[in-house]
């Protein structure tokens, strides 16, 4: 397994770290003058999602993580696993809660998420920025609101509640930015 | 085929901070013009290297021989001093495997002069004027002494404290895997001193560091009031690390003492052990002027002056460019 000196530790890297996969989010390299070079690391860990700091010493080397990234098709849910499947290859995979986490809110049959897969296993599932999802609950709006001011709570075919304007009504199909789980607009066929 | 961005072919810096680098070095020059200090050119590829462990050179193979990118012009301008050159100041880029961040650039500018009959101090004062005077703003000045901002920040006795007492100090400031780290005394005093001190140093004056622990005199001469300390000093201002500055150490003998301490310092570290600069230590031999020298990164008094935050922006081409 390849290893990384903290000489190419950039934003986006893999590493392992304590056993587990990392993302570098950002590396500063500290010296002062005529001393010992540091790194300051704010890392992700990939299996918990938790962020935290590290120094290093300049220098050091950490192993790579075997992690790599797919564009993978969602199946279906069976309870326990969420299933995705390869288009090029038909290949499956199944993700854990754990790596699902808050993509469950956004997912439906046919998205293509990015999948991180790490000893071939998701660990980390991320939906589109935007998706499109069908309001399948909200309060009946005023007659002849329009002006979307205030807004009311709508629940979609995944079960995700978000925000939407009075004008919008049940069965209609909405677009949602899911990084802020913000209403964009409404979409008609 | 290598197929870069659209957009990577662009220098970092603007057109204005150009304008403001050339501007930067006409007043430079113009201040040791008025002051009859000698402009002077030494290679850029060198037969030697500094031993200090913790600069990493570049190195140049040909089939015959094997050069070095020097890290500084400290070597070629004292070698000038010994031949009795008199005042002299150089501008010249300088060169350090492995030193890339915001601050740092493997390739940068150096402004580096030497002044025959100076005292460290006398050296701080023209140093300050001409902040001053590239700056254009009075600036106030404050003198620090290492050991001392050691023990106002952290209470920490740099003198009677020992590895164990540094690495306990570090884990009680909470600094990130303090405790898991395995770091020699000095380093740890460095791992210290960039987590907990320079931060707190005041940006808007400039902040004379000085009387560095003798374990980091590098080519300074020791004090001789208190010998557990160097005539060393660093400047810092908006806080950035802008110059390094010594009493040179004019003992031949001494100062091969050092090259050979670094290098076993080295050889324990796993570096490679580097040629002592002989033609260098003839010259201590042959006798170097009683003298002080500082050496100040250009491109940071830039990022001050400007009040940028990365080189990247004040360099045409940082590496990451190149």
């Amino acid at each position: 397994m390849a290893n990384y000196s903290t000489s190419e530790f950039r934003g986006g890297l893999k590493i392992m770290l304590d056993g587990d996969p990392c993302n570098i989010i950002e590396n500063e390299f500290v010296k002062p003058g005529k001393g010992q070079a540091f790194n300051r690391v704010k890392i992700r860990n990939l299996k918990t999602g938790r962020v935290l700091e590290k120094t290093f010493k300049s220098n050091e080397t950490v192993p790579a993580a075997d992690v790599v990234e797919r564009e993978l098709e969602y199946l279906y849910t069976d309870g326990a696993f969420w299933h995705f499947m390869d288009s090029d290859n038909y290949e499956q995979y199944q993700a854990d809660a754990a790596a699902v986490g808050d993509a469950v809110k956004w997912l439906q049959a046919q998205d293509r998420c990015q999948v991180t897969l790490w000893n071939e296993a998701p660990i980390l599932v991320e939906v589109p920025n935007f998706v499109v999802l069908q309001v399948t609950e909200t309060d009946p709006g005023l007659k002849g609101d329009t002006s979307g001011g205030g807004g009311k709570p709508a629940t979609l075919e995944t079960g995700a509640v978000v925000r939407v304007p009075l004008f919008v009504q049940a069965d209609e199909r909405i677009k949602v930015d899911t990084r802020t789980g913000e209403y964009v607009g409404r979409v008609k066929d | 085929m290598l197929v870069a961005s659209r957009t990577d072919w662009r220098p970092g810096a603007t057109l204005p901070v150009m304008r403001a680098r050339a501007q930067l070095l006409r007043r430079v020059r113009d201040f040791f013009a008025a002051r009859d200090v000698l402009e002077v050119e030494t290679p850029l590829l060198g037969r030697a290297f500094g031993t200090d462990p913790a600069i990493q050179p570049f190195v140049v193979r040909e089939d015959t021989a094997t050069w070095y990118l020097q890290s500084s012009p400290e070597f070629y301008m004292k070698r000038l001093l010994a031949a009795d050159s008199g005042p002299i100041y150089q501008i010249s880029k300088a060169f350090r495997q492995g030193e890339a961040g915001r601050r740092h650039n493997p390739e940068f500018t150096l402004l580096e002069w030497y002044r025959p009959g100076f005292s460290a101090v006398d050296l701080m004062d023209e140093l300050a004027d001409l902040m001053r005077y590239l700056l254009g703003t009075v600036l106030e000045v404050q003198n620090c002494p290492y050991a001392e901002l050691f023990a106002q920040t952290l209470q920490l006795d740099i003198f009677a404290a020992d590895a164990g007492a540094l690495r306990d100090c570090a884990v009680a400031q909470q600094i990130p895997d303090a405790a898991d780290l395995v770091l020699e005394r000095d380093a740890w005093l460095d791992l210290l001193w960039a987590e907990c001190i320079e931060p707190q140093l005041p940006p808007e004056q400039l902040t004379f560091v000085t009387d560095y622990p003798a374990s980091q005199a590098a080519l300074a001469e020791l004090n001789a009031q208190d010998p557990r300390t160097a005539a060393r000093f660093e400047l810092y201002y908006a806080g950035l690390e802008l110059a390094n500055g010594f009493q040179e150490l004019t003992d031949a003998a001494a100062q091969a003492a050092r090259f050979n301490a670094d290098n076993v310092q080295r050889q324990r570290a796993g570096q490679p052990i580097l040629p002592l600069d002989t033609r260098f230590i003839a010259a201590l031999q042959h006798g170097l002027p009683r003298c002080a020298g500082v050496a100040v990164g250009l491109d940071r008094v830039l990022l001050a002056q400007l009040e940028l935050s990365s080189l990247d922006q004040v360099q045409t081409f940082a590496t990451e460019r190149a």
